[in-house]
């Protein structure tokens, strides 16, 4: 018999850590993902504008290098010194606030809304933006509608610029038509418009068309990056208004309220709500999602215009979210925030970890295992399939780090109960026999974290 | 402690933590199939543009629609189509006869023109994209028919699973860094663990079996603790390079000339929405490296081998307002290796006059890229026309052999 405890542990936060409060109740759970935002009042990088900045700085340090300049050159490397060890940082925070917030659930929600979201960063600006994306786009909107969470996502900077939207700009746009010879940018790209339909919003069975695409691509025009964030240049967008979905957006002039406007509509889309709360009850409950669970949830979304602790709430008061547990693996950043609450570094010592330990103890482990967190295959995210992640790679690589950090951080701990603190009622008499008789504790702790008791969910 | 059990504990203490000592490697067997050739078949991911890489520079219509894309410098073939200069070293191999293109070839999937369900579609070579496509590949199917085929049969390299390889029949794979440094007698605990989980079982005892087979080098036991993370850091920085599509060619290339009949892995980078000429460089760059590193390594197997590359879908004819291209239809595909007849273009032109464009945008497509695919292994592996149109690539019309296997 699975306790309450157990399943809200495994199915919807990161697993047990000692001194931890343990989740009693759904208003309990739901709390954490309503509740202020705790992970970012610790752990905060700085915005989007800071970093732009900091890119800026390099640039121009970069330029005065080349112009022979000796004193830019000490400053130059300090700068991309600086920019690296960000890169590392950033790891740090997204770790150390899914280890320490105490609101798991809520934690749980930004991963997988961030995966939603997915944003892959390509240029030296993306890399340096990218810690910023998370904190701005996602965790802010957690808990308010998915047409907020959408409106701040499909207009970041770091969505802008992973799916092309930049470079995009109306064919009849007053900038195209006088700098036509001069400008290298001059027409549509119809990047982010489609990947808005096709996986932010009405899914790739949604009823939109080729035509819709194109005409969603018009009115994204002028949308661009600025200094501080989002930008909205009037003379790059296409004149006139653009039938999308049958619906007329825009008109002369351009604004971004018809932008908003559009991707509102887009969030309470019937299409969108079914296509939402299918790939959230896919990722936290089962592959093959209960029928009555989707309908309800997808019930709720509509009645509430995409209300999402409505939803959350939904799923978490629906019987069939509480099946036993066992339907899914967890992707490795799961299982490796997992794996560092039950072996219980302390937080003062996470904090103290140097810029090549992170690396080599968090970033080059993860794209091990198969989920280098900051190059997901593409803007549709990390595949959901436990076949995706139990291969032979995949277990060897977990199995590695698992002996790794169980040896550097295991201490003292004994085996036998290390398995019964974080797998509780979960382990069976035969893994108890196992883990008991491992030759050295940090085999011992390493069986515990490679089971499929501890990777299944 | 009885006596067989302390004599296998002191041999493997003998040889320290050596993963060699592993009780769980069995002997390979080697699979006999029937004949001796080798498919290899690798997924261009993100829609290789089939106008720049296979370029009709013969065709006047195309600097109109690509002003700034014609402008490349393409190698010329065969007097109409040109190859890719940042291919060039691919040359030889097409003089050499054992390099070949297709053009204006397309799975059936049509308009939406989604990266993801179109490479779905690829892989799982069925017809149309439902709730099932992701559960079994058409390679894997086609192991099925083939007399003989082991676990070892088929491989897929890299750090991804491949749907192309999905599916019920056992297959295996492996990225080159792969290692497991637990000791022998926890691994025989873990194997325990894992009896009651099919997923893990299977995956676990692939894990400590090519772990042990495919690495020489052993990690040494330190009391230092963070040695073991160092070591895993050191062999993954090695690794990183292995991880470029040179590096998978040629772990491909080890298996295959062992008891590996079927390999495939992914080269990504193709999706060139903005400056193309740019942003094509570095996938083409990986796409010429594996392919060179696959005949140098395999040797005379490279006589037997068939490669084939295929893409989800071709690009838009016209090029963007941002110097590159966007997701578009029709496309193309390379063909290499000795068993190949090459120096040819295959597949039927259809022109690039709009009115013969694919909703007045792509390149329409004349051909299947599945009925190439189906002839491969037809000639290759003697499998027949009926079970080919059924099983591997359902409701498939083969059509006439365009006879590319030497």
């Amino acid at each position: 018999m699975q306790s309450f405890a157990t399943k809200a542990a495994f199915r919807f936060g990161y697993g047990f850590a000692e001194g931890e409060a343990e989740v009693s109740d759904v208003e309990m759970l739901l709390a954490q993902a309503t509740d202020a935002d705790a992970g970012i009042a610790t752990y905060r990088g700085p915005s989007f504008g800071e970093r732009a900045q900091m890119m800026r700085t390099y640039l121009e340090y970069k330029r005065a290098a080349k112009k022979g300049d000796a004193e830019a050159k000490p400053l130059l490397r300090a700068s991309n010194k600086e920019r690296n060890a960000l890169r590392a940082v950033d790891m740090q925070r997204v770790f150390g606030r899914a280890m320490y917030s105490g609101q798991g659930f809520r934690e749980r929600l930004v991963f997988f809304w961030a995966d939603h979201f997915t944003v892959v960063p390509k240029s030296r600006l993306e890399q340096t933006a990218w810690g910023s994306y998370q904190e701005e786009a996602i965790r802010p909107n957690v808990n308010r509608s998915f047409g907020d969470m959408l409106v701040a996502a499909a207009t970041h900077p770091s969505m802008l610029l992973f799916l092309d939207q930049v470079r995009s700009i109306g064919p009849n746009s007053v900038a195209a038509k006088n700098n036509k010879k001069k400008r290298k940018v001059k027409g549509l790209n119809e990047n982010l418009a489609r990947e808005v339909m096709e996986l932010h919003t009405l899914g790739v069975g949604g009823a939109y068309s080729q035509t819709d695409v194109r005409q969603a691509a018009e009115l994204l025009t002028g949308l661009v990056v600025g200094p501080d964030g989002a930008n909205f240049l009037p003379r790059w967008a296409e004149p006139g208004s653009e039938a999308i979905l049958g619906k007329q957006y825009g008109g002369n002039p351009a604004r971004l309220d018809d932008i908003e406007g559009f991707l509102r509509d887009l969030a309470l889309h019937p299409d969108t709500a079914k296509h939402v709360v299918t790939k959230l009850v896919v990722h936290f409950i089962s592959d093959d999602p209960d029928p009555a669970l989707v309908d309800e949830l997808t019930r709720v979304y509509r009645n509430t215009d995409g209300d999402l602790p409505s939803v959350y709430g939904a799923m978490l008061d629906h019987p069939a979210s509480w099946v036993d547990l066992g339907q899914k693996a967890r992707q490795p950043f799961e299982f490796m925030v997992a794996s560092l609450r039950a072996l219980g570094i302390s937080r003062a010592d996470f904090d103290a970890f140097s810029t090549g330990q992170l690396r080599r103890g968090l970033t080059l482990p993860l794209a091990s295992m198969g989920q280098p967190l900051r190059s997901a295959p593409g803007p549709n995210g990390w595949p959901e399939e436990a076949e995706a992640w139990i291969t032979a790679q995949g277990i060897a690589s977990r199995l590695q780090w698992a002996l790794a950090v169980s040896r550097q951080l295991g201490g003292d701990r004994d085996p036998r109960e290390f398995v019964d603190a974080n797998l509780r009622e979960l382990a069976g008499e035969s893994l108890k026999f196992a883990v008991a008789g491992a030759e050295q504790r940090e085999e011992g702790l390493t069986l515990v974290l490679a089971s499929p008791e501890f990777n299944r969910r | 402690m009885d006596r067989s059990r302390r004599k296998f504990m002191a041999q493997t203490l003998a040889l320290g933590c050596s993963a060699a000592a592993s009780p769980l490697v069995t002997p390979v067997t080697f699979a006999s199939v029937p004949t001796d050739n080798r498919l290899v078949v690798i997924v261009l991911r993100g829609a290789m543009d089939a106008l720049d890489v296979v370029a009709p520079v013969g065709d006047p219509m195309l600097a109109k629609y690509r002003p700034n894309l014609s402008k490349t410098k393409h190698l010329d073939l065969d007097g109409f189509f040109g190859l890719h200069p940042e291919l060039g070293e691919l040359m030889p191999m097409w003089k050499a006869g054992e390099m070949g293109f297709v053009q204006a070839v397309s799975t059936p999937y049509r308009d939406k023109r989604s990266h993801f369900d179109g490479q779905d579609l690829l892989e799982a070579g069925v017809v149309e994209v439902s709730s099932d496509v992701r559960d079994s590949g058409w390679m894997n199917r086609m192991l099925d028919l083939i007399p003989e085929a082991k676990k070892d049969t088929a491989f897929s390299v890299g750090r991804e699973n491949m749907l192309l390889l999905r599916g019920a029949f056992p297959t295996t794979s492996w990225a080159p860094e792969g290692r497991v440094d637990l000791s022998p007698q926890a691994q025989l605990l873990l194997d325990k663990i894992y009896s009651k989980d099919p997923l893990f079982a299977q995956a676990g005892r692939t894990a400590m079996t090519l772990a042990a087979e495919l690495n020489t080098a052993q990690m040494a036991m330190s009391e230092d603790d963070d040695a073991g993370m160092n070591d895993m850091v050191n062999q993954m920085k090695e690794a990183a390079n292995a991880q470029k599509a040179g590096g998978l060619a040629a772990f491909a290339a080890a298996r295959l000339k062992e008891d590996t009949r079927f390999a495939t892995f992914s080269i990504g980078g193709w999706d060139t929405h903005q400056r193309q000429q740019r942003s094509i460089r570095n996938a083409s760059r990986e796409l010429q490296s594996a392919l060179l590193t696959l005949k140098a390594e395999l040797g005379s197997i490279w006589d037997k081998t068939c490669v084939l590359c295929m893409t989800e879908f071709g690009r838009t004819v016209r090029e963007n307002g941002s110097q590159g291209t966007d997701h578009g239809t029709g496309g193309a595909m390379i063909l290499a290796g000795g068993a190949v007849k090459g120096r040819k273009v295959y597949g039927k032109w259809p022109g690039l006059d709009e009115a013969d464009l694919y909703a007045r945008r792509d390149l329409m497509p004349t051909a299947d890229l599945r009925q190439y695919a189906g002839w491969a292994v037809h000639d290759l592996f003697g499998l027949a026309k009926a079970d080919l149109e059924r099983d591997v690539f359902p409701n498939l019309d083969l059509g006439d052999n365009p006879k590319f296997i030497r």
